[in-house]
Parts: structure tokens; C-alpha cells; sequence
């Protein structure tokens, strides 16, 4: 499983494919080759991102080709795949940023995470609606703007009063730990890696 | 070239921490400095203090201008926010940073862009988000421009700011602004351009370096305005040379006075 590292560091698509289908012809189990091969790489990336050794353009990279190589696992195992868990995520209603969330949203998948986008601009009676709908384990909300953090108070609020079992998280430039501490959120993570971290936590426990 | 200065924002946590205790000493030597490295407007940011915004934007406003004659870049998309700093500015004429096509944030702050007399700076941004090509940036601008000309807002007072984005989130980014820039200032005689340069470079190492080659880019493209830290002495000193190979510079006399001042860092 080791081989698998070195393509999706490399960002090679192809080679993730021939290695997949080699693994499955051998009679490898579907969820080993997503855990060891496609999760495991994007583990060892995350902590080189950590350390500065790597940096964002090369860790989408990455998680493009990982992104490739799950699409030809899914479908083997369609309903039977294991997920860490499943996130709702949305940035908050008056606020239309979504570089933050949509880099979140693609690491928290490649840690092995069923990720649901709700959008941007997504109001408190959305994301209430996608919860009913979709029954996640944590809702990440993201805000760029000074202004659209009451937005973002707002919705956590109503989250935490009708769901105990939902973990709320929050990030985005203007938010810090002591605003999620505020409002009531059960998260805060500065950049992507550390929503991953945070995501583990809070599901783990 | 207009330099706006950046530094007086809450969401620096120097700032933030002279505001909460009222350290007008520390917000004037902000603007001192900003003024001593050659910005021409400074940006007063107070957004962070999402319960006081106005009355903070008030005190700034004031503190400031007991320092600096410059004029001040109110920034701020809260109407209350934006009137408080254009009732208590004196300096001149104050610009406004900024309004948008989003449809809320227009309505409410454009009777002010045209009741005071004033310079503005216009987010190429609308309901549907930020748009990814230049060509989507353009029609934003040119709609809004449009609108602001009907009420009686001059063209040079407008400042069209194309949003940049972190090109290691998606390569195109730099190029569709260089072309968002090029198609203003050949399309609209008198409207000028501004950006904040520091986004392109995000999640990249070295980011000044990145920084400071887009904004020559962008220059080259027609950029007219920039906000920047003003005491980055070699930032600043890669405006006057930019400005001088562009042939706005007679007889390259600011490079020769910046060079002069020991201003020009290699």
C-alpha cells in the first residue's frame, strides 16, 4: 500500500487507478484500499502541510487524485462504505465567500468524511431543513465577513436549541475560538487541517 | 498612483488591543508612519467590533485626523458605520470602501456614495457571489458604475476593485484580475482601478515575493490605487519604479527624489 503514497503526493490520477484496479484484481478489500491507500497518504500530507513542508496548491492536488481514486472504490461498495461521519457544511446567510468552506469541505472528504454542501448564503431555515434532511453528525459553518458573523450566531443558536446530538463548528477569517466559545459552537479551527483535527475530536468522543 | 494604507484594522491584533483600551498614542503613530512611508489615504477598519462599529469608526475617524491631514478611507460595509466616519472626517475628501452589486449592501450604502461628496470603491462582487472570470467582474462594474452616473457620482471618483483571489486555490485567478483591470480602464476614460494585492498569495511561501510581482503586473495593466502597507519600504519603492517605466514619472524626478531619500531598496 505504500506505492499508492508517492502517486497522490504527486497528484498522478492515472496511476491511482491502475494501482486500485491491481489491488482489486489481488482480492484486496475495497475499504482497506480507501483507509491504507487514499486516506492514509492524505493523513502523512495534512501533517507535511502542518510543518510547512507542503503547501495548499500541492495538498488540493492531492486531494483531487484522491477524490479520483475513491470514485473507482465507491461504487464497489456503494451503501456498505464507511465514513468517519457526515457534515453539513454552508457559509452563513448574507455572506457569499466559499475558497474557505469549499477547502475544508475537499480535505474533510479525503480524512474520509460524507461531506454535504449546502452552499453559500445559506439561511438559518436552510441549513435547519438539510439537517432534517440529511441527519449529519456536525454542521460547519463558514464566514468571511465581520458583518455575517450575527448570521452565523444566530444559526448555531438555533441548531444547539432543537439538536443536543449535532456538533457545531465554525471558521473563517473574522471568527476565532473565543467568538465560538460566544455563540455557543462546539468548534473552532483556524485552517482546514485543523478542522479535520477538531472533526475526529468531536466524533471520537 | 494612489496609495490607501492598510494598517489601522481591528482584525490586527495591535489594534484591536489599542481600541478596546482607547490608546490614541498607538492609532496616531499608525497613521504617522503610514503617512511618513507615502500613503495618500488611510484605511480606518473597525469591522471586528461588530456591537460598536460606529461609535469606534467615530473615535478612529477623529484620532486620526489630530495626527494626519490626509483624507481617510472609511471601511466599512454598515451604513451607520460609514455615516458616523463621513460625518466626522474633515480632511478633505473621504472614499469609501466599499460598495458592491449585492443588492442589500447597494441600496443601503449608495444614498450615501451620492449624498456626500465623496470617492468609493466598487466591489466587483454581486447576489451570485465572486464571479471566476474577468468578462463577469467587467459587466458587475460596469452596471453599478452605471447606476452611481445616474447620481451624480463622477467617474473619477469611483474605484473599481476586481477582488482578488489566492491563486493556489485556482492558477486563474491572477489573470482574470489583470484582465478585469485592463478591460476598465479601456472601456471607462476616467474610472480607476484599486486592489488589495496580499490575497493572491495566500497558502504560498514567500508571499511578498508574489505580492510584489502582481502589483507591477497589475500596474502595468492599469492599476491606479493599491492598499498596502505603506511603511513596507520596498513595496512602496516598487511603485515609484513601476510608475517611472510607465511613463508616469517626467524626467523619472520621483524616482530620483526616492532615490535621493535612500528610498529605493534593491
Amino acid at each position: 500500500m505504500k506505492r499508492f503514497n508517492e502517486k497522490v503526493m504527486n497528484g498522478d490520477a492515472e496511476g491511482i487507478k491502475d494501482l486500485i484496479q491491481e489491488e482489486l484484481d489481488k482480492g484486496t478489500a475495497p475499504q482497506r484500499i480507501i483507509n491504507e491507500g487514499l486516506i492514509a497518504p492524505m493523513d502523512e500530507i495534512g501533517e507535511k502541510w502542518k510543518t510547512g513542508d507542503m503547501f495548499m496548491p500541492e495538498v488540493i492536488m492531492a486531494a483531487q487524485t484522491m477524490k479520483a481514486g475513491l470514485e473507482v472504490v465507491k461504487p464497489i461498495l456503494g451503501e456498505n462504505m464507511e465514513t468517519k461521519g457526515v457534515i453539513l457544511m454552508g457559509t452563513v446567510a448574507g455572506d457569499l465567500h466559499d475558497i474557505g468552506k469549499n477547502l475544508v469541505k475537499m480535505l474533510l472528504e479525503s480524512a474520509g468524511y460524507e461531506v454535504i454542501d449546502a452552499g453559500v448564503d445559506v439561511s438559518t431555515e436552510t441549513f435547519m431543513k438539510e439537517i432534517e434532511k440529511q441527519k449529519p453528525n456536525i454542521v460547519g459553518l463558514s464566514a468571511l465577513l465581520t458583518t455575517t458573523m450575527k448570521s452565523m450566531e444566530e444559526t448555531v443558536r438555533a441548531i444547539n436549541e432543537k439538536y443536543d446530538d449535532i456538533h457545531t463548528i465554525i471558521g473563517g477569517a473574522p471568527v476565532d475560538q473565543a467568538f465560538a466559545d460566544k455563540i455557543g459552537a462546539k468548534g473552532y479551527a483556524s485552517d482546514a487541517g485543523g478542522a479535520i483535527e477538531i472533526c475526529d475530536k468531536l466524533i471520537s468522543a | 498612483m494612489l496609495v490607501i494604507g492598510e494598517k489601522i484594522n481591528t482584525s490586527r491584533e495591535s489594534i484591536k488591543k489599542a481600541v478596546e483600551t482607547k490608546d490614541s498614542e498607538f492609532i496616531r503613530k499608525v497613521a504617522r508612519e503610514q503617512k511618513e512611508g507615502g500613503a495618500h489615504y488611510i484605511d480606518i477598519n473597525c469591522g471586528t467590533f461588530i456591537d460598536n462599529e460606529p461609535e469606534l469608526m467615530e473615535w478612529l475617524v477623529e484620532e486620526v485626523q489630530k495626527e494626519v491631514d490626509l483624507p481617510l478611507c472609511i471601511d466599512s460595509p454598515n451604513p451607520e458605520a460609514v455615516r458616523a466616519g463621513f460625518e466626522a472626517h474633515k480632511n478633505g475628501k473621504p472614499m469609501l470602501n466599499s460598495i458592491s452589486g449585492e443588492k442589500e449592501r447597494y441600496d443601503a450604502l449608495a444614498p450615501l456614495v451620492k449624498g456626500y461628496d465623496c470617492k468609493v470603491v466598487l466591489l466587483t462582487m454581486d447576489d451570485t457571489g465572486i464571479p471566476t472570470d474577468a468578462e463577469k467582474r467587467f459587466q458587475v462594474a460596469k452596471d453599478v458604475i452605471a447606476d452611481l452616473k445616474d447620481g451624480g457620482v463622477k467617474e473619477e471618483d469611483i474605484y473599481v476593485d476586481p477582488l482578488v483571489q489566492p491563486i493556489s486555490t485556482d492558477t486563474t485567478n491572477g489573470l482574470s484580475v489583470l484582465e478585469t483591470i485592463k478591460k476598465i480602464h479601456k472601456e471607462f476614460d476616467n474610472v480607476n482601478t484599486t486592489c488589495g494585492l496580499s490575497n493572491v498569495s495566500y497558502g504560498l511561501p514567500q508571499r511578498k515575493l508574489l505580492n510584489q510581482t502582481f502589483m507591477i503586473m497589475c500596474m502595468t495593466e492599469g492599476l491606479n490605487g493599491v492598499i498596502l502597507d505603506p511603511t513596507d519600504k520596498k513595496m512602496m519603492g516598487l511603485v515609484t519604479v513601476s510608475n517611472s517605466l510607465l511613463n508616469k514619472d517626467p524626467f523619472c524626478g520621483q524616482y530620483l527624489k526616492a532615490y535621493r531619500d535612500g528610498l529605493l531598496e534593491i
